[in-house]
């Protein structure tokens, strides 16, 4: 009999005071996937990078293929044939897309490097996975839907037998998680296992031949994707029944709050026209590279644009910084967490309160005890899971430091919001708890702008959805007309059909 | 609420890399990780303490009083410069230009004194300082120029315009006051050193205290993201070089009282040693990292190096070798100490 591709057994690590794992048990047959749930901060992320070499566990045995490991460096895990890729991207940006993929070897033993080789060879292997990326480009100027890909491609540059996939779809839409999928199943009919974690728990039930799930660092149970339930998953991983993810629709006012005219930017978006009314929660669908976030730079002043206005209040607005964005009450949540949303190596106090520093300080001088009692009600509101407030970001799994970057924006109290992604990488508990803040924004009479790849979280949330596609608004779709197969139908360019 | 902000600049300097976080939730006992974790944090005083041991050891001419006065004396324009400096390479710059600008102001000063009196001639030395430091400022946050460029084109300036005016000859300063400051003494210490105090106490309000701190640390440690929160990054990066061209004309003045001269050529490569005393009290040059009071050890640790070799009669070429061995140890020490706190 075959031994298990991977048997965990009681592992345990701790940071400091805080148990990211106190004791995790796992056994993945060869050739399968197993998807790994689990709230924000369960520790799904640090048994991956134990599993990867870049921890170390404190105690507990790993074993691949029947052999015990014990990973010192991360270039041990991959010469086991260990390939990852980690929830936060982690390309070099200024290096083109071929370097980086092939980064730890690029002169494949020889301190010359050929770049036509390199660059043939990414391409090769891009075409092979059907990620459509010029080998050449320079990675920063990717979206980060394209450099997930290239981390993909990076991850199985070499020989693997085992692939670790921490959220790789949460940058993705759904065109390219197919394509993914369709990648992941190729893989495993050559016998590679598969660790899959994701917080899409649709996804699961398409992909995943077995599900763990983690609860404050321990293995809580097992379930069989064939036979259990979403919600049993989700009773399992939150440890109580969730009634309703998305809190119910209220008709919004009728004053227009935001509108944009004519906007324009060459080369990626062309003649955009939009309205958010107050009280109103208007999503923006499409397909990566439609403009989505192009529009949001735009409105926030991030990016220049040649023709077109905005109009606040029936006030025409003129942004030419973020500054003057949040000056006019405009706020972005961003596409991009560990780039844009947040500075990672600050406290966490520190992020919550960097756009509106006026409001804890005093001639300029931070007053320490109300910058503390102001952070404090923010992290009780959304319910962040922290040590301590003074801890940098990075100390923080991955949705709970996007509770950081939305209280920051909640603490500055504007009254547009656009929201890119908001509820990437972040828990059902959580994305529940992120929908009713953004109801209550409404409710307050506030705009917001929906930005998301998520179609189920588009309808849900949203009064009004435009759907945009190749650089255009290509439709807009309100109240019933609100499906998954007319956003699609709108969203793939015509084009491109034949 | 004092010891508070000791706590917050550790967590904001303490961050060690990408994956390896080594975060507070430290054992209350005097445990051996949480000695090590402090020997760890100061380490740069540390250094500083074993150099006095060893300073000792090496010659008894070393610790007399007046020594330890000259020490101070030359520690003094070291120090300011260094301060001013911690800023700039805060948000992740660098500022080439610090010795022309003393030298500059000197001169400037030297120069204005028969004219406009002590007082107008210290005004208008801040102000030249300060100037050309919004020159750089102005070059690298509006102009988007490289740091290390705008700062060398400023460095080059500034030297050739200080020849030009003083017609390359050094201009001496006839005002006893002026004079006497940089020699004399007040309650036992050299009145210069009043000054460092001041400007160590400023920078380090400046530093825990204010907004302005806290977004230059922001802006070192992440440009983008500090945009993206709204920030006008522009005025702050605009801002520390005027701080430190500011600083640059407070040790050019003093560095005048103390040889009664203003001179072109003044510092010379002086920029150098200004780095070295960052670098070696902790900071990072990629921004983001560093520590005012370590940085004012940074800049003790160079001058007592010179000072143990001067009484120990080492030629100064020798000199220069040494000191630069000893500037690769210190920044050694700190990698080996970022590995270290990384892996607990
Ligand atoms: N380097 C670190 N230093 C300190 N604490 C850490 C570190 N890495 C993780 N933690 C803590 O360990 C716990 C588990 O984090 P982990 O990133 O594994 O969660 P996760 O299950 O991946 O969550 P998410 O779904 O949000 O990505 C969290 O409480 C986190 O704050
Ligand atoms: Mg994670």
């Amino acid at each position: 009999m075959q031994s298990p591709a991977i048997v965990i057994e009681g592992v345990k690590k701790h940071f400091g005071g805080v148990r990211a794992l106190s004791d995790f048990n796992l056994t993945v047959e060869k050739g399968t996937i197993h998807a790994i749930v689990g709230e924000n901060g369960a520790g799904k992320s640090t048994l991956m990078k134990i599993l990867s070499g870049i921890y170390t566990r404190d105690a507990g045995r790993i074993l691949l293929d029947g052999e015990e490991v014990h990973f010192e460096t991360p270039q041990q895990s991959r010469e086991k044939g260990v390939g990852i890729v980690h929830q936060e991207l982690a390309l070099s940006p200024d290096l083109s897309v071929a370097e980086n993929i092939f980064l730890d070897d690029l002169g494949r033993g020889t301190p010359l490097v050929d770049w036509t080789s390199i660059n043939a060879r990414a391409g090769q292997l891009l075409k092979s996975f059907g990620f459509p990326i010029d080998p050449r480009r320079r990675a920063g100027d990717l979206t980060v839907a394209y450099q997930q890909m290239v981390e993909i491609t990076k991850s199985l540059a070499k020989e693997v037998n085992i692939l670790i996939l921490d959220e790789p779809t949460a940058v993705l839409t759904a065109p390219e998680i197919d394509l993914l999928f369709d990648n992941l199943r190729r893989l495993k009919a050559k016998g590679v296992t598969i660790l899959y974690i994701s917080h899409r728990l649709e996804e699961i039930f398409r992909i995943a031949d077995g599900i763990t799930v983690v609860k404050d660092g321990v293995t809580i149970c097992d379930l069989d994707p064939k036979t259990c339930s979403e919600n049993d998953i989700i009773t399992a991983m939150v440890g109580r029944e969730l009634k309703s993810l998305f809190p119910e629709k209220l008709p919004p006012r009728e004053e227009p709050l935001f509108e944009i005219r004519h906007l324009t930017r060459r080369g990626v978006i062309e003649d955009i026209n939009l309205t958010v009314h107050k009280g109103e929660i208007v999503g923006l669908a499409g397909l990566i590279g439609s403009g989505r976030t192009e529009i949001a730079e735009c409105i926030f002043g991030f990016a220049r644009y040649q023709h077109g206005e905005m109009v606040k209040n029936g006030r025409k607005v003129s942004v030419a910084h973020p500054a003057d964005a949040v000056a006019q009450g405009i706020g972005l949540v961003p596409e991009n967490r560990k780039e844009q949303g947040a500075v990672l190596a600050m406290g966490i106090d520190a992020n919550m309160t960097m756009s509106r520093l006026g409001g804890v300080s005093r001639f300029g001088v931070i007053r320490h005890g109300h910058e503390q009692t102001l952070t404090q009600k923010l992290r009780e509101q959304l319910r962040i899971k922290l040590g301590k407030l003074g801890d940098p970001v990075m100390s923080l799994s991955g949705g709970n430091q996007q509770k950081v970057v939305l209280a920051k924006w909640l603490n500055v109290g504007c009254d547009f919001l656009v929201f890119d992604e908001p509820t990437r990488g972040v828990d059902v508990g959580a994305k529940s708890e992120i929908y009713n803040i953004i109801h209550r924004l409404a409710e307050e009479g506030k705009g917001l702008l929906v930005i998301s790849s998520e179609l189920p979280e588009v309808i849900g949330l949203c009064h009004r959805v435009y759907v945009m596609a190749d650089g255009h608004v290509a439709g807009e779709l309100a109240g019933d007309e609100l499906s998954e197969e007319r956003i699609m139908s709108l969203a793939i360019p015509k084009r491109s059909i034949q | 609420m004092t010891n508070q902000p000791q706590g917050k600049e550790t967590t904001m300097t303490e961050i060690v890399s990408d994956q390896g976080v080594p975060v507070g939730a430290q054992p209350s006992r005097w445990s051996r990780e949480r000695v090590v974790a402090l020997l760890l944090d100061q380490s740069t005083l540390i250094v500083f303490v074993a150099m006095l041991v060893i300073a000792m050891l090496l010659t008894d001419r070393f610790y007399t009083f007046e020594n330890f006065t000259n020490i101070m004396r030359q520690c003094v324009p070291l120090g300011v410069v260094s301060l001013g400096l911690l800023f700039v390479i805060l948000t992740g710059g660098i500022d080439l230009s610090v010795g022309s600008l003393m030298a500059i102001v000197s001169v400037v000063v030297a120069l204005s004194i028969p004219t406009y009196g002590l007082f107008g001639a210290l005004i208008i030395g801040l102000l030249t300082g300060t100037l050309f430091g919004a020159i750089s400022g102005a070059l690298v946050a509006y102009f988007r120029i490289a740091p290390f460029i705008a700062t060398l084109a400023v460095m080059t300036i500034a030297r050739g315009a200080g020849l030009i005016i003083s017609k390359g000859q050094p201009e001496f300063i006839n005002d006893e006051g002026f004079n006497d400051f940089g020699i004399a003494s007040f309650l036992g210490l050299p009145t210069t050193v009043y000054v460092l105090f001041i400007c160590f106490a400023v920078a380090l309000f400046l530093y825990k205290k204010t907004v302005f701190g806290r977004l230059v640390i922001s802006i070192g440690s992440n440009e983008i993201a500090t945009r993206f929160a709204g920030i006008r990054v522009e005025r702050y990066k605009f801002g520390v070089y005027m701080i430190s061209g500011f600083a640059c004309a407070v040790a050019g003045i003093i560095a005048s009282t103390r040889t009664g001269v203003g001179s072109p050529i003044l510092a010379i490569g002086f920029e150098l040693d200004a780095i070295a005393a960052v670098v070696v009290g902790g900071a990072s040059l990629a921004g983001g990292r560093g520590r005012v009071f370590n940085t004012i050890i940074g800049a003790l640790i160079l001058s007592v190096i010179s000072n143990v070799m001067n009484l120990l009669n080492i030629p100064g070429y020798h000199q220069q070798v040494v000191k630069g061995v000893i500037i690769v140890l210190a920044v050694l020490l700190e990698s080996l100490k970022l590995r270290l706190s990384s892996r607990s």
